[in-house]
């Protein structure tokens, strides 16, 4: 009978931690949402703040956030697919790849506030570019590059074989092989890969601190500097702004919830083409 | 494509020496026994001892960890072993979610409703240790259950059904057929949630006060390795500049040795399934 009770007890504890969880999750967005969205007027996304109590918006936050997080895009995009490639197409298993994949791990696992003084010492002050969205965009780069190298050579390693041997059964040499018939194929799945490391990079607060800056000014040009949505989050909490600053976290919890969307539904898509 | 893929290499070795070139000066000087042991850590009179702040990382670790590793394992067994089919596939994407929602999102939840929870039950401010340790768990809880939960459905289901054939019960099957057979996995996610509560800045820094003290009582202001970087960071000139690339440095090596920690687990886990 004990081994009864112990079972039917592991059964309800199970549940109650999952739900505790899940619960959790729930009452964070629920406070957000629920002091976020009354008062909430869309002019607050269009006009910049004013006043000493923060009257306004956060619209050069957004084109703040849009920007570093478009340039960091343009940045990692291409090394993390070229390297992705690389080592999921070309290269086998030597010194290289061995040195790269342990190389990533430890990226992937260093501080983001390492990463932000790293930013500040080196591309703020040694290359002089100031408190700018391209350090840090640089910043970042160096930061979601493991997530980006990962899932994009997942998604490579993914594609069945036959459509290799197929291409190079018509007599495609490699490269284009690679190019034109696997590369499309991982599209889906590396799509995913971008917009986690966009969603990651849009929340980073820590590594654009002191590369970005805090100026609240609308950034146009990749050398000015421009405070994200993050940090002005960061800087109502802290100086007692709570309303406003509800709505920024809103803000912010809606881009990210619909990057995680869109992630997912690129995924379903791949996995229904290759698995089922 | 081999350039890309050595940027990863590149970029991990240009902060680490530039980290710790920065931080010599400082670390001779002050000496690297006296740098890390020493117990004051007030920079504006030369007084570099990083203990208040190492045992500070260490108290909200360790909650952290009491709390959010027991709690993500047992989500992660519910998810497998547990949760009807429909339900997983609604619960898996919200447990993603958590883990994408950014830390200053977390740590801006901590402020306005942990801290004064902390402070009318434990007295004091409320920010201190427990606020950091509650957040922490929280933010700890989703990659050790995604990674654990992982590691329990690639057990194979013959396992399982051996168990059950036996006579046991289904928790008995869980908790010495199921999780042993998983076991280097979830240690893999634990030392994962270690690395992410270490390097966790925002969050910190904004629930447990800031004060670079020895942690003493549950509400009252502690400070922590990561987020006194980013206090700091933004007037430290001279030694106070450099001892901070110290403490970036110290943090650069604790998460080489997680790193190396979790590649040794991977591999015995390897070992074991060839001997299998």
């Amino acid at each position: 009978m004990t081994r009864r009770v112990a079972d039917w007890t592991a059964r309800a504890a199970a549940w109650a931690v999952a739900g505790a969880s899940i619960a959790v999750l729930l009452v964070i967005i629920g406070q957000i949402v629920i002091r976020g969205l009354p008062g909430f007027r869309l002019s607050f996304l269009v006009t910049a703040p004013h006043g000493i109590k923060m009257e306004g918006g956060v619209f050069p936050m957004i084109v703040a956030s849009s920007f570093l997080t478009l340039l960091t895009l343009l940045i990692v995009g291409p090394v993390g697919i070229g390297a992705a490639v690389y080592l999921a197409e070309f290269a086998g298993d030597n010194r290289l790849t061995r040195l790269v994949r342990f190389a990533a791990d430890t990226l992937a696992g260093v501080p983001s506030i390492v990463f932000g003084l790293f930013g500040l010492a080196f591309f703020v002050y040694f290359l002089q570019m100031g408190y700018s969205i391209l350090a840090g965009a640089l910043t970042l780069s160096m930061m979601v590059l493991p997530t980006m190298l990962r899932v994009s050579e997942e998604a490579i390693r993914a594609v069945p074989a036959s459509y290799r041997e197929g291409s190079l059964g018509l007599g495609a040499t490699r490269w284009q092989t690679t190019l034109r018939v696997v590369l499309p194929a991982a599209m889906p799945a590396m799509a995913t890969a971008l917009i986690l490391s966009v969603g990651r990079a849009f929340g980073e607060t820590a590594a654009v601190l002191y590369t970005a800056g805090m100026t609240p000014s609308t950034p146009l040009l990749p050398l000015e500097g421009g405070r994200t949505l993050t940090v002005h989050l960061y800087l109502l909490a802290t100086t007692g702004y709570i309303d406003p600053a509800y709505r920024v976290a809103l803000v912010l919890l809606a881009v990210i919830l619909s990057f995680n969307l869109l992630a997912g539904w690129l995924m379903a898509r791949f996995r229904r083409r290759f698995v089922a | 494509m081999a350039a890309a893929a050595a940027t990863a290499v590149v970029g991990v070795a240009l902060i680490f020496a530039f980290v710790l070139q920065t931080a010599w000066p400082v670390l001779t000087r002050v000496g690297i026994a006296q740098f890390i042991f020493g117990d004051t850590w007030y920079p504006t009179r030369g007084r570099f001892g990083l203990l208040p702040l190492v045992a500070g990382s260490a108290a909200l670790l360790l909650g952290a960890l009491l709390l959010g590793a027991p709690a993500g394992v047992m989500t992660a067994i519910f998810l497998s072993e547990y949760c009807p089919k429909r339900l997983a596939s609604l619960l898996r994407p919200a447990i993603d979610l958590l883990a994408g929602i950014p830390s200053v999102i977390y740590g801006f939840f901590g402020l306005i409703s942990i801290v004064p929870i902390v402070r009318s039950v434990f007295g004091g401010a409320g920010f201190g240790p427990v606020a950091g340790s509650l957040i922490l768990a929280v933010m700890i809880l989703p990659t050790i259950t995604s990674v654990s939960r992982d590691a329990l459905e690639a057990v194979p289901r013959d396992y399982r059904l051996g168990g059950l054939a036996l006579g046991a019960t289904q928790w008995r099957t869980v908790y010495d057929v199921v999780v042993p057979s998983a076991w280097s996995g979830i240690v893999t996610s634990v030392v994962l949630g270690v690395g992410r509560a270490v390097g966790e800045t925002m969050a910190v820094l904004m629930v447990i006060g800031n004060a670079p003290r020895f942690p003493r009582a549950a509400g009252q202001p502690i400070s922590a390795l990561t987020s006194q970087v980013a206090l700091d960071m933004a007037y430290a000139s001279g030694d106070h500049r450099t001892a901070l690339f110290g403490i970036a440095a110290l943090l650069l090596f604790i998460t080489m040795g997680l790193v190396g920690v979790g590649r040794l687990t991977v591999r015995r886990q390897a070992r074991q399934g060839r001997r299998r």
